[in-house]
C-alpha cells in the first residue's frame, strides 16, 4: 500500500501537513497493524497530506515512564524530539492514546511542541468536513458499545469524538455500566500490558469484557491498540465472539475502502 | 464576683481550647511544608473556582446521590449551626441570655432559631442513616481491610458525637423554652422552637430550679462538646472539614494524563545529550522518586491529611475491583500514618528527623500494591476533594526502578527492548515500516 515516508518527501523538497505517528503497536502488533492500514486507507481516501517516519520512528517512552523509568523515558523523548524538530513537524496524528498523551502532554517540557490529534478526532473532523462520506448503512441499527481508553478519556477529556463517529454510522450506541469519566480500565495501562497481573480474583480485561457483553451489543468499538488486545483476549476468555473493532476499522468497513 | 465565676471559667476553657487548636494547626502547616516544593500558584481564578465548586459546592459529592445528599445536609447544618455557636460563645463569655435576640428583629431571630432546630433534626436523621450504612448495611467500601481498627472507630465516633451534640442542643433549647415560659429571671422570651418544643413534656414536670440546672448542664456539655470536637479534628479523618478548601485550591489543573517531568533526571539526561550546555550549578546528585514521606511534595502531604477515607477511589479502582491488594485509599492513609510518625519524631528531636529505620515503602506500602496500578486515573477523577493517589504510586515506582533497580521482572524485558530496539517488544527498529508492504 502507498504510504509516504517523511525522509523521501524531504529529499523531494516536500513537507506534508501531518505526521502520522504509527506507534510500536501499530507497527508490529498484528491486530494493531490492521488498524494502521485502515487508517492509512482513510487518509489516502480523504487526500490528506501526510507521511510517516518509518525507520526513524521509535517508542515514545510511555511504557518506561509509567513503569517509573524516567531516565529511559527522557532519553527516548529527547531523541524523538530531535528527529521531529529536524523535520520541522507541526501536526501529529496518532492511533494510540498513549503516544497521543505522551507527545501532547509530556514532550513540551523537553522541547517538543506539536499539535497532536488522536485519530478518532481526526476521523470525526474528516466526516464533518465531508472529506469522507459514510454511505451504505453497513452498521445501520446495529448495537455498538464503546470502550473509553483511560489515556484518551479521563487523561485528556476526549469522550465525544469517537461517540460522534459511531453516531454517524447510524448505529445504536449502548453504553456500558461504567462509561466516560467513570469508565473501567481495560487493564493494560501503566505498563501493565508488559507484565503479568498481580494476584487477584479476576483479570481486569475479563471484568471489562463482561460489562461489554452485558450491553448485548454486536461490536465493542475501541480506539487504543492496548484496549483492542485486552478486550479481544477478554472475549476469548469469556468464549464470546463479539467483534472488537477500532473506530478506524469500522469506517474502513462502512466505506468499503 | 460569684455571679461572673462561670464566665471566667468559660473564658479560660475557651482560650485553652482555641490555643490548643491553633497549636495543632501550626504543627500541621509545618509538617505539610516539609514536603518537596511544587508550584501550584498559577491561574488563581481557576483555582478559586475549583474551591468554590468542589469544596464549598460539593459538586463531586452528589455523583453518589444518597450519601452525597445526606452529606450536604450535615455540611450545611454544620455551617449554619455555627452562627448559633457564635451566640453561645458570646453568652458564655458575657453571661448574656440569647445575645443576638436583643439586636435582631424578633421575627428574624425566631426564624433563625427555628431553622437551626430544623437543621439539627435533619442532621440527626442523616447521621443515623450514615451510621446504619456503615454498621448495618454491608456497603463494601466501608469494610475493606484498611478500615479496621482506628479508622472505623474514628468514623463511628464522629457519628455518635454528632448525635449527642444535636440532642444536647435540642434539650438545651427545650429547657430554655420552659424557663422562658415560667418567666425565670434572665430568660426573657426569644426564639421559636419547632423541634425542641416536642421535648418540653420530658422536663415540664420538674420544678423550676431543677429545669434551670438541666438547662445549664445541657448548655455547658454542648459547648464543651463542640470545643472537644474542634480539637479532635486534627487526629481524625474529619480534618477534611478544614483541609478540603486548600486541597481543592492547590489541586492539579493540568490534564490528568500529564505526569510531570522529573527535573533531577532532566538535568542528567541533558548533560548526556548536550554536555556543552551543562551548567555548573545544580550538580549535586538528587534522590530519584520516593521511598518515604519526606520525598513527596507538599501537595501530596496535604492530600494525605485531607483524605476523608470515604473509599470512593478504592471502589472505582480496577485493580481493587478485581481483588488485587492495591487500594488508593490505603495509599493515602498509609502516607498520613507514616507522616504523623515522622512529624512526632521531628518534634521530639528538636526540629530534626532522626532515622527511625522505618519508611513508607515496604513497611507501609508494598511493591505488590505499587505494581498493580494501571495508572487509569479513576481514583483521581472520583475523589470528592481532588486527591491524587496515583502521583504517590508513580513517585514510588520511580524510586523502585531508578534507585533500587527492583523493577517487576517482566518490565525489565520491556525496558531493555525500548532501550535497544526502540519498541517494548523484541522487534527491529528497521522493520517498523514492513506493515506497509504486507497485503492485509
Ligand atoms: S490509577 Fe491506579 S490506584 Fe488509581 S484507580 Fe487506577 S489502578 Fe487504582
Ligand atoms: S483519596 Fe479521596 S476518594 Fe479516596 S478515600 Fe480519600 S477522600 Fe475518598
Amino acid at each position: 500500500m502507498k504510504v509516504p515516508i517523511l525522509s523521501d518527501l524531504k529529499s523531494k523538497g516536500e513537507s506534508p501537513e501531518y505526521l502520522f505517528w504509527v506507534g510500536c503497536a501499530g507497527s508490529f502488533d498484528d491486530r494493531s497493524k490492521k488498524v494502521t492500514k485502515a487508517f492509512v486507507k482513510i487518509l489516502n481516501k480523504a487526500n490528506v497530506s501526510y507521511a510517516i517516519l518509518g525507520k526513524e520512528e521509535s517508542c515514545t517512552g510511555d511504557p518506561a515512564k509509567r513503569a517509573g523509568n524516567e531516565f529511559l523515558f527522557q532519553m527516548k523523548a529527547i531523541s524523538n524530539i530531535e528527529i521531529l524538530n529536524s523535520y520541522n513537524i507541526k501536526n501529529i496524528i496518532t492511533t494510540c492514546p498513549h503516544c497521543f498523551n505522551t507527545i501532547k502532554n509530556e514532550y513540551p517540557e523537553l522541547g517538543g511542541n506539536y499539535k497532536v490529534i488522536h485519530h478518532t478526532t481526526f476521523i470525526n473532523n474528516l466526516i464533518k468536513e465531508n472529506k469522507i462520506t459514510i454511505g451504505g448503512g453497513y452498521y445501520k441499527g446495529k448495537k455498538i458499545t464503546y470502550h473509553d481508553p483511560c489515556y484518551l478519556g479521563r487523561a485528556n477529556g476526549i469522550y465525544e469524538a469517537p461517540r460522534e463517529v459511531i453516531d454517524k454510522l447510524d448505529a445504536e450506541l449502548v453504553e456500558m455500566k461504567s462509561c466516560k469519566s467513570k469508565s473501567l480500565c481495560c487493564g493494560a495501562g501503566g505498563a501493565q500490558m508488559f507484565k503479568e497481573p498481580e494476584k487477584g480474583d479476576q483479570d481486569i480485561n475479563v471484568k471489562r469484557s463482561e460489562e461489554a457483553i452485558n450491553t448485548d451489543s454486536e461490536i465493542v468499538a475501541v480506539s487504543c491498540p492496548f484496549c483492542n488486545t485486552m478486550m479481544s483476549d477478554g472475549m476469548t476468555a469469556k468464549q464470546k465472539n463479539m467483534d472488537v473493532l477500532d473506530i478506524a476499522q469500522m469506517i474502513e468497513k462502512a466505506e468499503d475502502l | 464576683m460569684v455571679e461572673i465565676l462561670p464566665n471566667i471559667i468559660f473564658s479560660l476553657i475557651l482560650i485553652f481550647a482555641l490555643g490548643f487548636f491553633v497549636k495543632n494547626i501550626q504543627r500541621l502547616i509545618k509538617v505539610i511544608k516539609m514536603g518537596k516544593p511544587i508550584n501550584r500558584t498559577d491561574n488563581p481564578s481557576k483555582r478559586l473556582s475549583n474551591l468554590v465548586r468542589i469544596a464549598l459546592g460539593q459538586s463531586k459529592m452528589v455523583t453518589k446521590p444518597i450519601s452525597g445528599f445526606l452529606h450536604v445536609i450535615v455540611y450545611v447544618g454544620f455551617i449554619i449551626i455555627n452562627i448559633e455557636l457564635l451566640e453561645i460563645l458570646i453568652d458564655g463569655v458575657t453571661g448574656s441570655h440569647r445575645f443576638f435576640s436583643k439586636y435582631f428583629n424578633p421575627f428574624f431571630y425566631d426564624f433563625l432559631i427555628a431553622s437551626f432546630e430544623i437543621l439539627a433534626l435533619l442532621v440527626l436523621i442523616s447521621v443515623i442513616i450514615f451510621w446504619t450504612r456503615r454498621n448495618i448495611m454491608k456497603i463494601k467500601r466501608f469494610l475493606s481491610a484498611e478500615m479496621k481498627g482506628w479508622p472505623k472507630f474514628d468514623a463511628d465516633n464522629i457519628l455518635y458525637f454528632e448525635v449527642v451534640l444535636m440532642l444536647l442542643f435540642l434539650s438545651m433549647n427545650a429547657t430554655d423554652l420552659i424557663l422562658q415560659d415560667r418567666g425565670f429571671e434572665g430568660y426573657y422570651k426569644a426564639g421559636s422552637f419547632p423541634v425542641s418544643s416536642f421535648l418540653v413534656p420530658i422536663f415540664d414536670s420538674f420544678d423550676t430550679s431543677t429545669v434551670y440546672l438541666y438547662e445549664r448542664i445541657f448548655w455547658w456539655l454542648h459547648i464543651l462538646g463542640i470545643l472537644f470536637f474542634l480539637n479532635y479534628l486534627y487526629y481524625s479523618k474529619h480534618l477534611h472539614i478544614l483541609l478540603a478548601f486548600p486541597n481543592t485550591y492547590y489541586s492539579n489543573l493540568e490534564e490528568k494524563g500529564k505526569f510531570g517531568v522529573l527535573e533531577s533526571v532532566k538535568n542528567e539526561v541533558m548533560l548526556m545529550f548536550y554536555p556543552e550546555r551543562a551548567s555548573n550549578e545544580n550538580n549535586q546528585v538528587e534522590k530519584f522518586g520516593a521511598s518515604d514521606v519526606l520525598d513527596l511534595n507538599w501537595v501530596q502531604l496535604m492530600n494525605a491529611y485531607s483524605c476523608t477515607e470515604c473509599g470512593r477511589c478504592t471502589s472505582e479502582c480496577p485493580a481493587n475491583q478485581t481483588g488485587k491488594k492495591l487500594s488508593p485509599r490505603k495509599i493515602m492513609m498509609d502516607t498520613r500514618d507514616r507522616l504523623e510518625k515522622v512529624s512526632l519524631n521531628i518534634s521530639k528531636n528538636k526540629g530534626e528527623f532522626i532515622d527511625d529505620g522505618d519508611r513508607l515503602l515496604d513497611n507501609y506500602i508494598s511493591k505488590e500494591e505499587l505494581w498493580a496500578c494501571t495508572s487509569c486515573n479513576a481514583c483521581v477523577e472520583v475523589c470528592p476533594i481532588n486527591i491524587d493517589p496515583l502521583s504517590i504510586i508513580m513517585d514510588m515506582r520511580q524510586y523502585l526502578i531508578m534507585e533500587e533497580s527492583s523493577a517487576h521482572p517482566d518490565l525489565n524485558n520491556m525496558m531493555n527492548n525500548i532501550e535497544n530496539n526502540g519498541a517494548p517488544w523484541p522487534y527491529n527498529q528497521l522493520d517498523r515500516e514492513l506493515w506497509a508492504q504486507e497485503t492485509q
